[in-house]
């Protein structure tokens, strides 16, 4: 409620909302921002997932209802079976399963040396491996796309196997600069303590430092999976073979060749999961947010 | 900081120096013992690193080098990297299309500002106002954020289609006429901007959230009691407070938008007649479609160039803050 004593003072002053004409204002703003924002950001996914649920003839229908007038839950099924989606949703799991492994193991791995370890040159590799996060995307493009078709020192070709994804996504700066920033915050004494005690590195980084850090670790593994969930470019160079194509991927190639009502159960499929862990780990994905764009 | 004697007894049996007779307890260790303490301790940690290492050497750092190196080379899959000094480059120049994707991009880029700049800090300011429905709203602007970008605009083609497409049933509702969404040379970029606006927003609202949490309430109420009204409130506070995010933003927006891929390439193709080709299109089709590493390379480094002088100055006014 609009009360006098409002836990934080913001631009317009709570007696001002009190005046009638204050009062009016707020309430109609209020209204048009609940109905703005519910027809531009609910509507459209609504509008999706109730779209896979028509027939083709109504979805052809030149004046659209509201509502479906059909009820086809069916073209989840068969976009999931028949036209084999399924099998792509299924590469998208495991791309993501295993980017998240190993950029949890190498990336915390890293971090925990540079930040409790602290070898020499350390300083040197950590300035190196941030620097990176200043780097456009796009313009190593190429020059990436040419490592993986053949890695350095070991010339094997990674085109086509899902360690074309899980390498390069295992030279993450944010999660490097993330995870060193939180193991830098747990007391020197504590580790210290651990050593006295006879344990070895690796011992306090699985006893002391990973208890300690579930909420980062957290923030880590949501956005590893969502960036390789989300990818399409990358994936659409690196794995050719639509065998191991992950859904972004099948869907852009399949959007023209597949029945509009099964395309939109597809688009519904690729989202789910994404909007599920954002529902969920809603207040992880905001910190996330701004440890990487605040303080960067 | 880390010398503490007891700690030489549990060393690793292979690093300790069996047969130095026992010391007292707290004595500094001798020099060679010391040493060799401190390259067990730097084998250790960088055993923890090594892997990191490894990963960012093969697939970021290596690749930075490598990019320089090939937009001086011809390459092909067929025969050894030739170097052809800056052939790349001119041939670059000589294609009518290199200007065309620039003074593409640089349109987009504007136009994504317009709307993407002003209205997230519209819609920020207005919902820091709001008493109610806080969680529900700044749920709802997220949402696009969280959906894979090929879905936005598959979805977003449906919408634009001239034929059954949601628009221009709305249009029609209203009487107005048809339009081409995407096939016309006018409106096909501002269709762009507007799907890559409403699928980005939400991530520049709750950092603008977050930084108006921040304003000390005391400011406005002095602001108040100095006898100023609403808007002269939100041009001498709310903006002077909010002046360094908003710069950031407007950089790191800049970077990303001038990087736009997606959209184009599934909604236009980068048509019609060549409207919506971007930088990141063209150098898409020269290394993917072409097979011209050298040639899409020169074009990386154009674009590296171009952003790091961005991405500099973000680095430097972050620095400064900070």
């Amino acid at each position: 409620m609009a009360t006098a004593e409002s836990p934080v003072r913001t631009l317009v002053a709570p007696a001002e909302l009190q005046r009638p004409l204050g009062r009016l204002l707020y309430r109609t703003v209020l209204t048009f921002v609940f109905v703005s924002f519910t027809a531009a950001f609910v509507f459209p996914l609504f509008w999706m997932a109730s779209g896979a649920l028509k027939s083709s003839a109504e979805l052809a229908e030149p004046v659209p209802h509201l509502l479906p007038q059909s009820f086809h839950p069916e073209s989840y099924t068969e976009a999931w079976s028949s036209t084999g989606l399924g099998r792509y949703f299924l590469n998208t799991l495991l791309l993501a399963a295993g980017a998240l492994l190993l950029q949890l193991v190498v990336d915390v791995a890293a971090a925990y040396a540079l930040s409790k370890l602290r070898p020499v040159l350390g300083n040197i590799v950590l300035a190196m491996m941030l620097a990176t996060l200043m780097l456009p995307v796009s313009a190593l493009l190429v020059p990436t796309y040419l490592t993986v078709v053949d890695v350095p020192l070991i010339h094997v070709n990674l085109i086509n196997t899902p360690f074309a994804i899980w390498l390069p996504a295992c030279a993450n700066a944010f999660n490097i600069f993330v995870l060193k920033r939180f193991f830098d915050q747990i007391p020197e004494e504590m580790i210290d303590a651990a050593r006295i005690d006879g344990a070895g590195p690796l011992r306090i980084l699985a006893s002391v430092v990973l208890p300690l850090s579930r909420p980062v670790l957290g923030v880590v593994s949501i956005f590893a999976v969502v960036g390789v969930w989300k990818d399409f470019l990358w994936p659409m160079l690196t794995l050719p073979d639509p065998k191991g194509q992950p859904l972004t991927v099948a869907l852009a190639t399949l959007s023209l060749d597949m029945p509009a009502n099964q395309l939109l159960a597809g688009m519904v499929m690729a989202s789910v999961p994404l909007l599920v862990i954002f529902l969920v780990f809603q207040k992880n994905i905001m910190a996330g947010l701004t440890a990487g764009s605040l303080k960067g | 900081m880390k010398v503490d004697t007891p700690r030489a007894s549990r060393q690793g049996p292979g690093v300790a120096a069996p047969s130095v007779p026992p010391r007292p307890l707290g004595a500094p260790l001798p020099r060679r013992d010391r040493l060799r303490r401190r390259i067990a301790d730097n084998l250790v940690a960088y055993a923890f690193l090594v892997l990191g290492i490894l990963a960012f050497a093969l697939f970021s750092w290596y690749p930075i080098v490598r990019g320089f190196l090939l937009s001086f080379q011809q390459v092909n899959f067929a025969a050894p990297a030739e170097w052809v000094g800056l052939d790349n480059f001119q041939r670059l120049l000589d294609d009518p299309l290199f200007l065309t994707a620039w003074r593409n991009t640089l349109w987009f880029t504007l136009l994504a500002l317009v709307f993407g700049f002003a209205a997230p800090f519209v819609t920020a300011v207005v919902l820091n106002e709001l008493r109610h429905g806080r969680a529900y709203l700044r749920m709802t602007v997220y949402l696009p954020v969280m959906l894979p970008p090929i879905v936005t605009v598959l979805l977003w083609r449906w919408f634009y289609d001239p034929g059954p497409g949601l628009f221009n049933n709305v249009l029609k509702i209203f009487h107005l006429p048809p339009q081409q969404w995407l096939e016309s040379s006018n409106l096909s970029m501002l269709s762009l901007v507007i799907v890559s606006t409403w699928a980005n927003m939400g991530t520049t609202t709750l950092i603008y959230l977050a930084a108006l949490g921040g304003i000390p309430g005391e400011l406005y109420e002095a602001a108040q009691l100095d006898g100023a009204s609403i808007r002269q409130r939100l041009w001498h506070v709310t903006i002077p407070q909010m002046r360094f995010i908003l710069l950031i933003t407007l950089l790191l927006q800049v970077i990303g938008t001038m990087q736009v891929f997606v959209e184009p390439f599934v909604l236009t193709g980068g048509g019609p007649s060549d409207a919506t080709i971007t930088v990141l299109l063209l150098l898409y089709r020269y290394a993917f479609v072409y097979s011209d590493f050298g040639l899409a390379s020169a074009m990386s480094t154009v674009l590296f160039v171009v952003l790091g002088a961005f991405a500099g100055l973000y680095l430097r006014l972050t620095r400064t803050k900070g």
